[in-house]
C-alpha cells in the first residue's frame, strides 16, 4: 500500500516537474533567469518561489469546491420555509462576512488547535497537537468563501422564476431532479460573474495564510527578500505572480462563461 | 316552508394539523443547537477565564487599537476617494495613453493581494533607504503607519475609481442627450444631472468598499502597526488567552454591522424619491 502511495506521489511530482511553468524544462525562470537570483536549484530562489506558486494555486483550487458546496447548501437553507434553518444560515453569513479574513484565519487556526488538543487530552493522548497550516487555511478561506458564495447563489436563485420549478414538477420530476436538470444549469449561468469575483477575492486572500507559516508565494518571496536583502525585487515578483494567476483565471472564467451561454448564442 | 330560526353557535376553528417534521426542520434545529452551544461555550469561556487584571492591562489597548483602525480606514478612504476622481476620468478618457495607464493601475491594485502591496511598499521601498534619505522622504517610509496609509490609499483609489466609472457609465445615454437638448453646458450637465444619479448607484458599492477596507485593515498588524488586530495579537502573544481573539471578533462584527445598517438606512433615505 505504501509502495503504491509513494509511486503515485512520485508520478504526480514528476508530472508537475515537467509542466511546471516556472522551473520546468520550459519554465520561465529556467529559460530566462538562469544566472540571476531566480535561478532554479541551489543557486537561486526560482524553485522555492515555484513551489510557493504551486501551494497558492492548490490552496485556492482545493478551497473552491468546498466553499461552493457549502455555499450552495447555505443558499438553500436561506430560502427554506423552516425558520430555524433560515436563521442559522443568516447567522453564519453575518458572522463570516463581518469578520476580517485574517481574524477568521487566526480563530480557526488557534481554535482548532485548542479544540483538538482538548479532545486528545480527554481521550488520553499526551503530547502537543499541531494543526496543518494548509488545512487550517483551507477551512478558514472555505468558510469565508462559502458565506459570500451563499449570497451570490441566493440572488441567482431569486432570478429563476417560480414557473421553472412548477414546470419541473408538472413533468413529474421530483425535487432533486428538478434542481439538477432545470434549476442548476440556469443558476450557474446567472451566478457565474459573481462567482468569478469571489474566486478573485479567494485568490488574493490566500496570501494571508503566509502569516500562519504556509509556504505560499508571499512566504517564499519574503524569505528570499530577507536573505538576499533585495526586498523590492522579490515582492514585485510576488505581485507579478498573483497578477499572472488573476489573468489566467480571468481567461478561464471567460471560457466557462461562453460555455455556459452556448445555448443562448444561437438565438 | 321552513327556515332557520336559530344561528349555529360559534365554534372554535378546527385544530391546525401538526407541523410535519421535515428534514429541513431537523437540520434547522441541529444548526441552531450548534450555534447555541457555541454561544454558551464562548460565554462560559469568557466568564470562566475572566481576569480583571488582564482586562485593565489590555482593555485600553483595544480601544486605542480601534482608534488606529478607524483613523487609518477613514483617512485612506477619503484620500483614495480624492485620487479616484482623476483616475476614473482617465479610465473613461478617449485618449488611449490615459485610459491605458489608468487601466494598468487599476488592474495592478485590484489583481494583487493588499498584503503583498503592503510588503512591497514597507519592506520593498524600505530597502532603498539610502535613496529615500537622499530625497528626504525617509521619515515618511520609515514609519509602518505611513506605509500602511499610502498602500491603503492607493489600493482603495483603484477600487473607488472602478465604482465611480461603473456608476457614471450606468447613467443612461438619454440623460446626456436630454441635457444637451436643453442647451446645458457639459460641466453643468455633469454636476447637476449625471453625477447625482451616478452617486445613487455608487452608494452601495461605496459602503461595501468601506466595509472591505475595515476588514482588510487587519493586515497592518503584520507590519507592526498596533491597530485593533495588532493589539489583539500582542495580547494573545503575552497571555496565550484565546479570549483575545474573541473580543476582537466582537468589536469588528459590531463595527461592520453598525456600518451596514447605517448604509441601509442611508440608501433608503436617499432613494425615497424613487420608491413607487
Amino acid at each position: 500500500m505504501s509502495g503504491l502511495y509513494t509511486a503515485v506521489v512520485d508520478a504526480v511530482s514528476a508530472f508537475l516537474g515537467i509542466v511546471d511553468p516556472l522551473c520546468g524544462p520550459v519554465g520561465i525562470f529556467h529559460l530566462f533567469a538562469e544566472n540571476t537570483l531566480l535561478a532554479c536549484g541551489d543557486a537561486g530562489w526560482g524553485d522555492e518561489i515555484a513551489f510557493g506558486f504551486l501551494v497558492t494555486a492548490s490552496l485556492a483550487l482545493a478551497t473552491l469546491p468546498v466553499g461552493l458546496v457549502v455555499g450552495f447548501f447555505i443558499a438553500l437553507a436561506k430560502q427554506s420555509e423552516e425558520r430555524s434553518l433560515r436563521l442559522s444560515a443568516n447567522i453564519y453569513t453575518t458572522l463570516f462576512r463581518g469578520l476580517p479574513e485574517l481574524l477568521t484565519l487566526f480563530i480557526v487556526y488557534y481554535g482548532l488547535q485548542i479544540l483538538v488538543q482538548n479532545l486528545m487530552t480527554a481521550v488520553g493522548y499526551e503530547g502537543t497537537v499541531e494543526i496543518n497550516a494548509f488545512f487550517a487555511g483551507m477551512a478558514a478561506l472555505g468558510v469565508v468563501f462559502s458565506a459570500y458564495c451563499s449570497e451570490v447563489l441566493l440572488s441567482a436563485f431569486k432570478a429563476i422564476p417560480r414557473g421553472q420549478y412548477e414546470a419541473g414538477y408538472a413533468l413529474g420530476l421530483h425535487h432533486g431532479r428538478t434542481m439538477q436538470l432545470i434549476v442548476l444549469p440556469q443558476l450557474i449561468r446567472v451566478a457565474l460573474p459573481g462567482l468569478g469575483n469571489l474566486w478573485m477575492a479567494l485568490l488574493k486572500d490566500t496570501a494571508l495564510v503566509s502569516v500562519i507559516g504556509l509556504p505560499d508565494i508571499l512566504r517564499q518571496t519574503s524569505v528570499a527578500a530577507r536573505v538576499t536583502k533585495q526586498a523590492f525585487e522579490f515582492y514585485a515578483i510576488a505581485c507579478l505572480l498573483f497578477l499572472i494567476l488573476a489573468f489566467l483565471s480571468s481567461l478561464a472564467f471567460s471560457g466557462i462563461e461562453s460555455w455556459a451561454k452556448r445555448s443562448e448564442a444561437a438565438r | 316552508m321552513s327556515f332557520v330560526t336559530t344561528l349555529i353557535p360559534p365554534q372554535a376553528p378546527p385544530p391546525a394539523p401538526p407541523r410535519a417534521f421535515t428534514a429541513g426542520r431537523l437540520f434547522g434545529n441541529v444548526f441552531m443547537g450548534v450555534w447555541l452551544a457555541l454561544t454558551v461555550g464562548i460565554f462560559l469561556m469568557i466568564v470562566g477565564g475572566w481576569d480583571p487584571e488582564k482586562f485593565t492591562k489590555y482593555g485600553p489597548g483595544y480601544l486605542s487599537g480601534l482608534g488606529v483602525t478607524l483613523l487609518l480606514v477613514g483617512l485612506s478612504v477619503v484620500l483614495g476617494g480624492i485620487i479616484s476622481l482623476p483616475l476614473a476620468f482617465a479610465r473613461m478618457s478617449k485618449n488611449p495613453v490615459f485610459s491605458w495607464l489608468a487601466g494598468a493601475y487599476v488592474y495592478f491594485f485590484r489583481g494583487t493581494p493588499l498584503l503583498t502591496q503592503l510588503f512591497l511598499v514597507y519592506y520593498g521601498l524600505g530597502s532603498f533607504s539610502a535613496e529615500l534619505k537622499a530625497w528626504g522622504l525617509w521619515w515618511f517610509f520609515r514609519d509602518a503607519w505611513n506605509c500602511a496609509l499610502l498602500t491603503f490609499t492607493l489600493n482603495t483609489a483603484a477600487y473607488q475609481a472602478e465604482i465611480l466609472r461603473g456608476a457614471i457609465e450606468s447613467v443612461p445615454r438619454g440623460q446626456h442627450e436630454g441635457a444637451a437638448a436643453l442647451g446645458l453646458p457639459r460641466k453643468v450637465a455633469f454636476f447637476k444631472i449625471i453625477l447625482p444619479q451616478a452617486l445613487i448607484v455608487a452608494l452601495r458599492p461605496y459602503g461595501n468598499e468601506i466595509i472591505l477596507m475595515i476588514k482588510g485593515s487587519a493586515i497592518v498588524a503584520i507590519v507592526t502597526v498596533l491597530d485593533l488586530m495588532g493589539e489583539t495579537r500582542r495580547a494573545f502573544s503575552r497571555t496565550f488567552d484565546y479570549q483575545a481573539y474573541l473580543w476582537a471578533a466582537l468589536i469588528y462584527l459590531l463595527i461592520v454591522e453598525l456600518l451596514r445598517n447605517l448604509w441601509a438606512w442611508l440608501e433608503a433615505r436617499l432613494t425615497r424619491h424613487l420608491k413607487r
